[in-house]
C-alpha cells in the first residue's frame, strides 16, 4: 500500500511520454494537478553527466535510468516502464554512483548533473545478483509450461544475472498465492508474480480501473481486486504485454505457441477508426495473437482489448468460395461463374445510372472504396452510400472540406487542450486509446471535460451538461459554468462524435457547432491550433469521406436496382428494395451476405496491404500477415475483375497503378505516416460552408444516442469471435462472473 | 531423546515451534471471501457521535486530501463494529471520503492492527518480540493460551469473549513481557498476574494498566540507585540576586 501510495504521486517524467511533460510544464503554473497530489516540476535546461565514461546530456528531470539509456547502457529492470509512474520496488535496475555508499535504484534516482555512474562494475553485478536470487526464491521453476516463455524479462534477466543453483532450502515451499479471475482476457498465474505493479499502475492510471490494486504486506503482498471482481476495462489486455513475468498471460492465447514460432508483421488495426498500429503474429497461415506497436502520434503502445482480441473471429463465419443463390440457398460457385454472375444481375436488372448503388461497410479499405467509386462512376452511378444510419444521403457535414470531418487537433493534441467538449460521443466505447490519452490528461493536468449526449462511464470525470440539441443550445449561448470554463480556456477542444451526423437533430448540432467554432475562431481555430475534431469510429469511414464516397443529392433520392454491398453489413435489410439484384463483397457471412444473390468472397485486414486513413487523416498501410482462406481474393482485385466482366475495365492492373490513382484523388492518401494539416482559412471557410449546408435544419430535441451499445461487437469480425462473445457475456451483460462489491457509482466518481 | 522430551516438559515449551501462531495461508489474509458475517450487503453507518467526530477527524486535512484521513477512519469504523473492520465498514469509509474501495482494502490490509475477522469482546495481543521473548514472554502466552481454555493464538474462544493473538514489538520493552487487552497495556507480567488480569477481563472488570509488578512505569524495580537525593528547589545553589 506504501508503495502503490507512493508510486501514485509520482509523475512519470520520460523523454518520450508523448506530449505531456510538455502540457504539464504549461499547465503546471496555471492550476496545479489538481487530480495529482504534486505535478511534475517544470523541465529545465539539459544536464550532463558521465555514465560509463560516456558523457551524456538529458533533460533535466530525467530518471537515471534513462540517462543510462541514452548512453547506451542497458539497465535491467522489471517494475519501471517509460509510461508508467516510477514504483522503484523490483531494485533491478541498480547502479553504482559517485560517492554514494550503496548501489542506487536508478528508475527512482533523477539524474544529477555532473555525477558519475557505473552500470557494469563488479559491485553493481553482485547487487542485481543478489536482487536476482531474491526473486527467484519465490518465483516457480515452471517455465516449460509458462506462457511467457520466450519472452519473459525474468527469464532473459536471469541468463544474465540468475545463479545456476539455489540456495532456497526452506521446507515449507515457495509463497504461494491464489489465481484471480480477471475475466475471459486475462490469465493470472499469481504464484509467477514478483509484485512490480506494473499492472496496478496501468489500471490505475491508463486504464481507469481502480479496482486493482495491491493487498497484503511483506511476503505475503499479492496483486489483486481484495473482493471477487473481473477486470472490466476495454484496455485490460495491455497489462499482458507489461507483466514482465509470467503472472498476467493471455488467456485466448493460452497453449497455443510459442513467440520464437511467430512471424510478426506490423499492421494496421481495424476495429475502431484511431488505425491502431498492431503487429500480427501469425503461424502457417493462422492468426495467432496480435500485439501493440508503439507509434507516439497515434496509440503509444496500447491496443484496445477488441484490436487484441477479436483476431479470432478470423477463424470463424469465413467465406471462402463465391456462392450464388438459388432459391432459398446458396450454392458454390467458380470465381468466373460469379463474376458472370454479377454481370448478368447487372444487365438483368436494368439498373441505369443511379440505380447503381454501392454501399460501403466498416472494413473496407481505400484502394477498394477508389477502385468501387472509379467502378460505379464509370457505370454512370453516383450512388455511393454508406453504411450507416441515414447513410444513403450525402453526409451533414459534407466532404469537401476535410477537416469538417476529421479530427483535426490530432490525437497527441488531446493532451494539448485544456478544456474538452464532447459531443455526442463515448470515446471509451468509440476510440478505447484516444480516451485513455484524455484521461492520462484529465489526470495529470487540470483538463475539464464536458459532455453532451449519452451519459457514459468514461473513465474520467465530466461535467454533465445535457443529452440533446437543448443542452448545445445552452452551452453555444454561454450558459453554464463549463461554458464559461471553455470560453477562457487557452486551447479548447470539441469532440464531435461521428454518430451526431446520424442523429436526428444531426444536422442542427452541426449547425449550431459551425457556428460556434466560427465566433471562437481566436482560440479554437488558429494557425498552430484547431480545436474542432470530428471522432470518426469506423475505420473505412475517413477513407470514404476523403476520396468522395458519397452520394450526390439526385442519388440518394434514387431507388437502386442494383446493390453493391461492399462490407456493409450494418444495413437495414428493408432499404434494399425486394427487386434489387444484391452482390456482397466481404470476409464474413454476416447480415450483408445472407441479403445478397451473389457472394463474393474478400480478404480480411490481416490478409492484404492495403491503406487505412484514420480519424485524424494519417495513412498507414496495413500489411499482409496470412493469405486470405480458400479462394477468397484481395478485395480492390475483385473489382478490377467485375469491371472486366461488365465490360467497362478499370485503367489498373497493379496495386502501384492504383495508388497512383488515389494519388491523383488526394496525395495525401499515398503519403504514408504523415497528416497533413488544414490551414486554418480553409477550415474556417470549411465551417462557414457547413454552416451554410446546414442551415434551418429543424431540431426535433431528442437525445443524442451512443452508436455502439457493445465494444465487443462492432464489426463482422468482432461478432465472429469467440473471444468477444465471451467479454459480452462477462462485462456487458455481467453474466457468469460473481460480484461482491456495490456498484452504484461508476469509479470516475471517484479518482 | 528422551532426556530431551522431560527438558522440554520441564521448561513447559512443550507447545512453541518457531512460531506458534496457527499457519495461514496469505490467500486467507488478503482477498475477502463474501460470508454470512462479513459481506457488503451488510449495512454499516457511522454512529452520529462518530460521524461527528468522522467529521472532525477529516477536517484536520485539506479537502482535495480528504483520503489522507482513511486510517483514523478505518479505526473509528473498527471500534464501532466489535473491535474488527469488515468490508462493509471499508466500503462505508471509501464512500465517505470519496476515493476507490480498492485503495481502502488496500490500507486496511496492510496494518495488521485491522482486524479483518471478528474478534472476542476482549483482544489479548501478547508480545513475543526479542525483548519479551527473554523476559519469558513464551510462558505468558502458554498461560493465557491454556488459562482461556486452550485456544491457540489467533483463535477465539468458544464463549466469545477473548481473541489472542501473538503480536510483535509494541514499544514497551522495559516493562517486559507484556501484553494488550483492548487498548490497554498490561506490563511486567508473571503468569499469575497475567491470569488474574484474564479473570477480572472475564468477570468483566478493567484491571488497572501498566505494570502488575507494583512499579509504576518503568523504574528500577529494586529502588532508585541513583539520585536519590532530594532533587534541588527552584532557586536553591543559585546566587543571591536569582534566590
Amino acid at each position: 500500500m506504501a508503495g502503490s501510495a507512493g508510486m501514485l504521486r509520482a509523475v512519470s517524467r520520460g523523454t518520450n511520454t508523448g506530449r505531456l511533460g510538455k502540457s504539464v510544464c504549461s499547465s503546471s503554473s496555471r492550476k496545479a494537478g489538481r487530480r495529482q497530489l504534486s505535478s511534475t516540476a517544470p523541465r529545465q535546461a539539459d544536464i550532463t553527466l558521465t555514465v560509463d565514461g560516456k558523457e551524456v546530456t538529458v533533460p533535466q528531470g530525467s530518471a537515471l535510468i534513462q540517462a543510462c539509456e541514452a548512453a547506451g547502457a542497458n539497465i535491467p529492470r522489471f517494475c519501471y516502464h517509460d509510461r508508467l509512474a516510477i514504483a522503484g520496488n523490483c531494485r533491478m535496475c541498480l547502479v553504482e554512483v559517485e560517492r554514494s555508499p550503496k548501489p542506487v535504484a536508478s528508475c527512482a534516482m533523477p539524474a544529477m548533473p555532473g555525477s558519475k555512474v557505473w552500470t557494469n562494475t563488479p559491485l553493481v553485478h553482485e547487487a542485481r545478483e543478489g536482487v536476482m536470487e531474491f526473486l527467484l526464491a519465490n518465483h516457480p521453476l515452471d517455465c516449460p509450461i509458462c506462457d511467457q516463455g520466450g519472452e519473459c524479462d525474468l527469464q532473459d534477466q536471469s541468463m544474465r544475472y540468475g545463479s545456476d543453483r539455489t540456495r532456497f532450502h526452506e521446507i515449507t515451499g515457495k509463497r504461494a498465492v491464489e489465481n484471480k479471475d480477471l475475466g475471459p482476457l486475462v490469465k493470472t498465474s499469481m504464484n509467477r508474480c514478483i509484485q512490480c505493479t506494473r499492472c496496478v499502475r496501468f489500471a490505475n492510471e491508463v486504464a481507469g480501473v481502480e479496482e486493482l490494486g495491491t493487498t497484503g504486506r511483506g511476503n505475503d503482498l499479492q496483486i489483486g481486486m481484495y473482493v471477487e471482481k473481473t477486470m472490466d476495462s476495454e484496455m485490460s489486455g495491455n497489462i499482458v504485454d507489461l507483466c514482465p513475468v509470467g503472472a498476467l498471460t493471455s488467456k485466448p492465447y493460452a497453449f497455443h505457441a510459442r513467440p520464437w514460432e511467430l512471424k510478426n508483421t506490423e499492421s494496421v488495426d481495424v476495429m475502431d477508426a484511431v488505425g491502431s498500429n498492431i503487429r500480427v503474429d501469425s503461424r502457417g497461415v493462422q492468426v495467432m495473437r496480435i500485439q501493440p506497436r508503439t507509434n507516439d502520434d497515434v496509440n503509444e503502445e496500447w491496443i484496445s482489448d477488441k484490436t487484441r482480441y477479436a483476431y479470432d473471429g478470423l477463424k470463424f463465419q469465413r467465406l471462402t468460395t463465391p456462392l450464388l443463390k438459388q432459391g432459398d440457398r446458396f450454392v458454390p460457385a467458380s470465381w468466373e461463374e460469379a463474376l458472370q454472375a454479377v454481370a448478368d444481375g447487372l444487365a438483368a436488372s436494368g439498373a441505369k445510372g443511379d440505380e447503381i448503388q454501392a454501399v460501403a461497410g466498416h472494413l473496407a479499405d481505400t484502394e477498394t472504396l477508389v477502385a468501387m467509386k472509379d467502378f460505379v462512376n464509370r457505370l454512370g452511378s453516383d450512388n455511393l452510400a454508406l453504411d450507416q444510419a441515414g447513410g444513403t444521403a450525402p453526409p451533414v457535414h459534407g466532404v469537401d472540406v476535410r477537416s469538417n470531418y476529421l479530427f483535426n487537433s490530432t490525437i497527441p493534441g488531446v493532451e494539448e487542450a485544456d478544456v474538452i467538449l464532447l459531443v455526442g460521443t463515448n470515446p471509451r466505447h468509440e476510440a478505447a486509446v484516444l480516451n485513455s490519452r484524455i484521461r492520462k490528461s484529465w489526470l495529470h493536468t487540470g483538463l475539464e471535460v464536458g459532455l453532451i449526449g449519452e451519459r457514459a462511464d468514461t473513465a474520467y470525470g465530466y461535467d454533465y451538461l445535457g443529452d440533446g440539441a437543448k443542452a448545445l443550445a445552452d452551452f453555444v449561448a454561454g450558459k453554464g459554468a463549463f461554458a464559461e470554463k471553455f470560453k477562457a480556456a487557452k486551447k479548447p477542444m470539441i469532440i464531435v462524435g461521428s454518430a451526431l451526423a446520424e442523429q436526428a437533430d444531426g444536422a442542427a448540432a452541426f449547425n449550431a457547432l459551425a457556428k460556434f467554432v466560427e465566433k471562437n475562431k481566436e482560440t479554437l481555430v488558429t494557425d498552430e491550433w484547431n480545436g474542432f475534431s470530428v471522432l470518426q469510429r469506423i475505420a473505412s469511414r475517413p477513407a470514404a469521406y476523403e476520396v468522395g464516397f458519397v452520394p450526390s443529392k439526385k442519388a440518394s433520392t434514387t431507388k437502386p436496382k442494383f446493390v453493391y454491398l461492399l462490407n456493409a453489413d450494418e444495413v437495414d435489410p428493408k432499404s434494399i428494395p425486394r427487386d434489387a439484384f444484391v452482390v456482397y463483397q466481404g470476409h464474413h457471412g454476416d447480415l450483408g451476405a445472407s441479403l445478397a444473390d451473389v457472394v463474393l468472397p474478400a480478404a480480411a485486414y490481416t490478409e492484404k496491404s492495403t491503406t487505412w486513413i484514420n480519424t485524424e487523416g494519417r495513412s498507414q498501410l496495413g500489411r499482409a500477415a496470412v493469405p486470405p482462406p480458400g479462394a477468397s481474393r484481395e478485395d480492390w482485385k475483385i473489382i478490377r475483375a467485375i469491371s472486366e466482366a461488365t465490360g467497362s475495365p478499370l485503367p489498373y492492373d497493379d496495386v502501384l497503378a492504383l495508388r497512383d490513382r488515389m494519388w491523383e484523388l488526394s496525395p495525401s492518401l499515398v503519403r504514408y505516416d504523415a497528416r497533413e494539416r488544414t490551414s486554418s482559412p480553409i477550415a474556417l471557410a470549411g465551417l462557414r460552408a457547413l454552416e451554410a449546408r446546414t442551415r434551418g435544419a429543424a431540431v426535433s430535441g431528442r437525445a443524442f444516442v451512443r452508436p455502439i451499445a457493445n465494444f465487443y461487437m462492432t464489426d463482422p469480425i468482432s461478432r465472429a469471435s469467440v473471444t468477444m462473445a465471451q467479454c459480452t457475456r462477462a462485462f456487458v451483460k455481467g453474466e457468469e462472473y460473481g460480484f461482491s462489491g456495490s456498484r452504484e457509482q461508476p469509479e470516475a466518481a471517484f479518482a | 531423546m528422551l532426556a530431551l522430551r522431560r527438558s522440554i516438559a520441564l521448561r513447559s515449551i512443550a507447545r512453541r515451534g518457531l512460531s506458534s501462531s496457527s499457519v495461514k495461508r496469505s490467500d486467507a489474509l488478503f482477498v475477502h471471501r463474501d460470508t454470512k458475517y462479513n459481506n457488503p450487503s451488510i449495512p454499516f453507518e457511522f454512529s452520529k457521535e462518530n460521524l461527528t467526530k468522522a467529521e472532525e477527524i477529516i477536517a484536520h486535512y485539506p479537502p482535495q486530501y480528504r483520503k489522507a484521513a482513511v486510517i483514523p477512519l478505518l479505526d473509528l469504523g473498527q471500534r464501532q463494529n466489535k473491535g474488527w473492520t469488515s468490508i462493509s465498514v471499508m466500503n462505508y469509509v471509501a464512500k465517505l471520503l470519496g476515493m476507490p474501495p480498492m485503495r481502502v482494502y488496500e490500507v486496511a490490509t496492510f496494518y495488521t492492527m485491522f482486524n479483518r475477522e471478528p474478534i472476542g469482546d476482549n483482544f489479548v495481543q501478547v508480545c513475543t518480540t526479542t525483548p519479551c521473548m527473554l523476559r519469558g514472554s513464551t510462558e505468558i502466552l502458554d498461560t493465557v493460551c491454556s488459562h482461556l481454555g486452550d485456544i491457540k493464538p489467533g483463535e477465539t474462544t468458544k464463549d466469545g469473549k477473548f481473541t489472542v493473538i501473538e503480536v510483535e514489538c509494541q514499544g514497551a520493552c522495559s516493562n517486559a513481557p507484556m501484553m494488550v487487552v483492548n487498548d490497554d497495556f498490561y506490563e511486567d507480567l508473571t503468569a499469575a498476574s497475567t491470569k488474574k488480569v484474564l479473570d477480572a477481563f472475564a468477570q468483566g472488570q478493567k484491571p488497572k494498566p501498566g505494570p502488575q509488578s507494583g512499579r509504576h512505569t518503568s523504574e528500577n524495580s529494586a529502588g532508585l540507585t541513583a539520585l536519590t537525593s532530594k532533587p534541588y528547589g527552584p532557586g536553591e545553589f543559585c546566587t543571591p540576586e536569582f534566590q
